[in-house]
């Protein structure tokens, strides 16, 4: 069991933070959650991700895009759902998370 | 090591059918799912779950692991009896988990190493290939957003080690949260995530940011909600306050003849960053007990000169 002393390791702080302005490309999805091209396709078609422009036929995603997409994957790769299926079941959970940030901590 | 009952964690009997057990997995899979969940321990039983599922459902594994006989229990200290796998072949099909990480030492023992052979040798050779891209989460609390502030991160990642062991190693990482951070919010780490393969650049991690239960603040995108108790008399006839913020107490006037549940908004003062946040008290009545002689007659004469009615609207009294 080693600790590394690379960076952020015990050293500078690093980290960037993906922001509300940033976007994310069709590339960067792929990426960063192995998938692809046609998966991130098939997410648009359903609804789960929905690009917020469009440069040179190149579609730009929000940045919370990420968290959607691998949510998505995991609940389809886990539990056996289709795209549809893991779609509403993202809903929900989004919908559940919504409602449970506005119940008062004492009262949990 | 520990013996793993993979029975007893589906709830299926030993001479369960295959669709029995796949049944077993869909239901358990839906209550633990770690998206899904909010049960503490859900990720932990969930991947226990993944790991029998995997050996049971192949029937090569399933039968392998019945060799073992069914005398062990589940925690029971476990060592693999020589040759306890002569005669068996395993195709290396439906590895379907999320990668060595998820597995216990004694699934490793009994099925990794031809595994991590199979899954991270041969079939790449001579590719440079960029490395995946690791996530994770985050804790913060609600301060940090406020001021901003470096949280030190423990994260466990498998490794393949030169023998084609696969071994964990604890990495800490110290990661800078900027002021202004919101739940939900993603934090990348350039090169931190898995090595990359002939020569190509290691991935990157990323880490969600979750915020921390807090006892009096809780947070609605970059908005911050508090509920404030004040007594019947401040309610009704209004007054300066003492009320805590994340920054610290402010006094906060409270207009004459607010309600249960009105909400008093300070602009502006909610989470930090270039639209920030709005602050809300919303009020809560507290009324003091009338458990005294004195109480009970300040109650009683609201009672006989107010002429109240709180249920007027129903049209009752």
């Amino acid at each position: 069991m080693a600790e590394d002393n690379q960076p952020g390791g015990g050293g500078q702080p690093i980290g960037e933070l993906i922001g509300e302005q940033t976007t994310l490309t069709v590339a960067d999805l792929c990426r960063s959650c192995s998938v692809e091209a046609e998966m991130v396709e098939a997410m648009v078609e359903e609804g789960i991700l929905e690009p917020v422009g469009q440069r040179r036929h190149h579609l730009y995603f929000h940045a919370s895009s990420l968290r959607r997409t691998r949510v998505t994957l995991r609940l389809q790769q886990d539990l056996g759902v289709n795209l549809a299926g893991a779609a509403l079941a993202l809903e929900l959970l989004e919908r559940i998370a919504e409602l449970e940030a506005k119940i008062p901590p004492d009262r949990q | 090591m520990e013996f793993r009952d993979y029975y007893k964690i589906m709830g299926v009997a030993r001479d369960a059918t295959q669709d029995e057990i796949k049944r077993a997995y869909r239901k358990l899979a839906r209550k633990y799912h770690p998206d899904v969940s909010k049960e503490a321990g859900a990720e932990e039983s969930f991947k226990e779950l993944g790991e029998a599922y995997e050996v049971l459902k192949d029937p090569e594994k399933r039968a392998a692991y019945d060799q073992l006989g069914a005398n062990w229990k589940q925690g029971q200290e476990f060592r693999p009896p020589p040759d306890w796998d002569a005669g068996f072949e395993f195709s290396g099909g439906g590895y379907t988990g999320g990668g060595p990480d998820i597995h216990s030492d004694f699934f490793e023992e009994l099925f990794g190493r031809r595994y991590s052979h199979a899954a991270s040798g041969g079939g790449r050779r001579g590719f440079r290939m960029r490395g995946e891209d690791h996530h994770a989460k985050v804790l913060v609390d609600i301060e940090d957003s406020f001021n901003g502030s470096t949280r030190s991160i423990s994260l466990r990642v498998p490794e393949v080690t030169e023998d084609g062991h696969v071994g964990t190693r604890d990495r800490t990482l110290n990661v800078r949260i900027p002021k202004g951070i919101r739940p939900g919010q993603q934090i990348r780490l350039a090169g931190q995530g898995a090595p990359g393969m002939g020569g190509g650049e290691s991935g990157d991690l990323y880490l969600e940011v979750e915020f921390r239960r807090h006892p009096h603040f809780r947070v609605e995108g970059a908005d911050v909600y508090v509920d404030l108790p004040v007594a019947p008399w401040e309610a009704a006839l209004g007054g300066t306050v003492k009320a805590p913020t994340p920054t610290g107490t402010v006094d906060l006037k409270i207009p004459a003849n607010s309600n249960q549940g009105r909400k008093l908004r300070l602009k502006g003062r909610g989470l930090p960053g270039k639209a920030a946040g709005d602050l809300y008290m919303v009020l809560q009545i507290s009324l003091p007990p009338a458990d005294t002689d004195a109480a009970k007659e300040l109650y009683k004469q609201m009672q006989d000169r107010l002429g109240f009615n709180p249920r007027a609207t129903m049209g009752v009294s």
